[in-house]
């Protein structure tokens, strides 16, 4: 083919290249200059922006650490972790009732669960406020815990629902002439052929979970309860001045959802392309 | 009665979907016909005098016409920008290259808005910020700019910084789609010597016009749902002027304890999203392409 490419056609790739990477560029620069910049000094930041930092301490990383990010952090790892593991077999669970249970009313409540994916959470926002208040909820754990569940649910759902479709009936009937109950039959047949997509979508729960901001900013305050994208802007008002301290945050914040998804890219785009289309 | 053993399957996700996502929305019609102090528990019905002060502030007109220009600038930049540049990197031959770059586009939408905004209100400040620095650097001073302290500049910076965000979420779904098509496709356009550009319009954009029509609609539905990005670098400010939607009915309710014209907005915002949720159902069940 390169034979074929013309005078015009080599000018051509050479642009597109040179814009590829200039893109690339852009988006790498801010992220290393972002990281760089919790190795500087106060002074230093107020200097040459373009400058690398001439001492590399991890002060500003562990100050950062010790001033809020560290609880930050225990919040939202524990935040993500439990709402992954309700969201994740809750919606498993509601995938294999519509797709290997002949139950009543099957399409509508189909309907219901999936319905939900089209429902913005700002809207819901002055009731859900109200109805955590009522329950004595309202800035708890408990209270991101429930609604990271339950507005995931029908993404989740619909996701693990494509999936077993999909799954030949056979394997059902296998499992009733073992003798195997549903139950039996969910957990020990049904879940571990579904492997693939729960992979995908644990991973897809956890990137929402961690960046979550509306919900963790209206239904938090105070260390403690706050997860990290609210501590960020704590961390920021608190300790405006000292920006170095604030972008080692940021940086720590970030890292482990870029690792992430570094490890788990296959099944991460794998789920986002299932989820918008199939 | 067997049958309806097997509801309980689907009980707990129906409970806590019916409780946490249906039952807020329609308690939030109620709450849009009253006047409600939530500190003083008062309450008086003012039937549709919350919708009757929607069209008479004009914040409420600033915060529509930003979500509108939100929304039209991911277009460009996520729909078809992102086809292009998923077509251009699908055109690479080395399959580590293809990957790389994928996945680096991808990076700034794996981390959170909020660490995405404070990074650029960072890089947008005037004293510290590279950007200024850069156009100064290059002979360009003269368009340094306070970018998010003026009323001119704020909501084109915010955006911008979106565009950063999320250009590579998109580019890396219509890869996904490009790859779907047949080799022998490309293969025919080939032998029939059509050009690069021309295998673009005729093969590539009808070929995954299913994913455009979806992206356009999730596009368009994130448009009007923007929060994040403006509370963390301007909270809406300077004058109001980066207001949205959603950080509007924020400050009408959490802020100026307004909570009955809060859910009034909380409305305009739901009939918008449906309205391109049901858009985005018929792109879905219309025939699906085929080959």
């Amino acid at each position: 083919m390169v034979t074929r490419l013309g005078f015009l056609g080599v000018i051509a790739r050479a642009f597109m290249w040179a814009f590829l990477i200039a893109l690339a560029v852009v988006v790498l620069y801010p992220l290393l200059w972002m990281a760089l910049n919790g190795f500087k000094t106060n002074a230093e930041l107020f200097g040459d922006p373009f400058a690398l930092p001439a001492d590399w301490s991890f002060e500003n990383y562990a100050k950062a650490w010790n001033r809020g990010v560290s609880d930050y952090l225990t919040t939202s790892v524990l935040v993500t972790v439990t709402s992954t593991i309700t969201t994740v077999f809750v919606s498993a669970w509601a995938a294999y009732g519509l797709t290997r249970v002949n139950i009543p009313f099957g399409k509508g409540v189909s309907a219901a669960i999936l319905g939900g994916l089209m429902l913005a959470p700002t809207v819901a926002l002055v009731p859900l406020v109200k109805m955590f208040q009522a329950m004595g909820l309202y800035n708890s754990f408990w209270a991101l815990l429930i609604l990271y569940t339950a507005f995931r649910i029908p993404f989740t759902t619909f996701l693990i629902r494509a999936y077993m479709i999909d799954l030949p009936r056979e394997v059902d009937e296998a499992a009733e002439v073992d003798g195997a109950g549903r139950w039996t039959a969910f957990w020990r047949i049904i879940l571990p052929m579904c492997k693939p997509i729960i992979t995908s979508t644990v991973m897809l729960h956890i990137l929402f979970t961690w960046n979550e901001y509306l919900f963790a900013m209206v239904f938090t305050s105070g260390t403690g309860v706050q997860t990290l994208p609210v501590g960020l802007t704590s961390l920021m008002s608190k300790h405006g001045t000292e920006f170095p301290v604030v972008f080692a945050g940021m940086s720590i914040a970030a890292l482990p959802v870029v690792l992430l998804f570094f490890l788990g890219q296959r099944h991460i785009v794998k789920g986002l392309s299932d989820g918008i289309g199939k | 009665m067997r049958r309806a053993l097997g509801l309980a399957w689907v009980v707990p996700a129906l409970a806590l979907v019916g409780v946490f996502v249906y039952l807020p929305l329609v308690q939030n019609f109620g709450f849009s016909t009253l006047k409600w102090d939530i500190y003083s528990g008062g309450q008086e019905f003012v039937g549709l005098g919350n919708y009757l002060r929607l069209p008479r502030d004009p914040v409420f007109w600033t915060s529509l016409v930003n979500n509108v220009l939100y929304a039209a600038v991911s277009i460009v930049f996520q729909v078809f920008g992102a086809l292009v540049l998923a077509a251009l990197i699908e055109s690479i031959r080395s399959d580590r290259w293809r990957r790389s770059l994928r996945a680096i586009y991808f990076i700034p939408s794996a981390i959170s808005l909020t660490v995405a905004g404070l990074l650029f209100y960072f890089i947008y400040e005037p004293s510290i910020g590279p950007l200024n620095h850069a156009l100064r650097a290059v002979g360009l001073g003269g368009l340094a700019e306070a970018w998010l302290g003026q009323e001119s500049t704020a909501m084109g910076a915010i955006i911008a910084m979106s565009q950063w965000q999320g250009f590579g979420y998109s580019t890396l779904l219509f890869a996904v789609a490009i790859q779907r098509i047949p080799s022998e496709i490309y293969g025919a356009a080939l032998i029939d010597g059509t050009g690069p550009v021309r295998r673009f319009f005729s093969v590539t954009v009808p070929l995954v016009r299913e994913m455009t029509g979806l992206m356009t609609m999730v596009t368009i539905s994130g448009g009007f749902q923007v929060f994040n990005e403006v509370m963390v670098m301007t909270s809406g400010g300077p004058d109001n002027s980066t207001q949205v939607l959603g950080t509007w009915l924020y400050r009408s309710g959490f802020v100026r304890n307004d909570f009955g014209y809060a859910a009034a907005i909380a409305t305009v915002i739901f009939v918008i999203t449906m309205a391109i949720a049901v858009g985005q159902l018929w792109v879905a069940r219309r025939r699906r392409v085929e080959w």
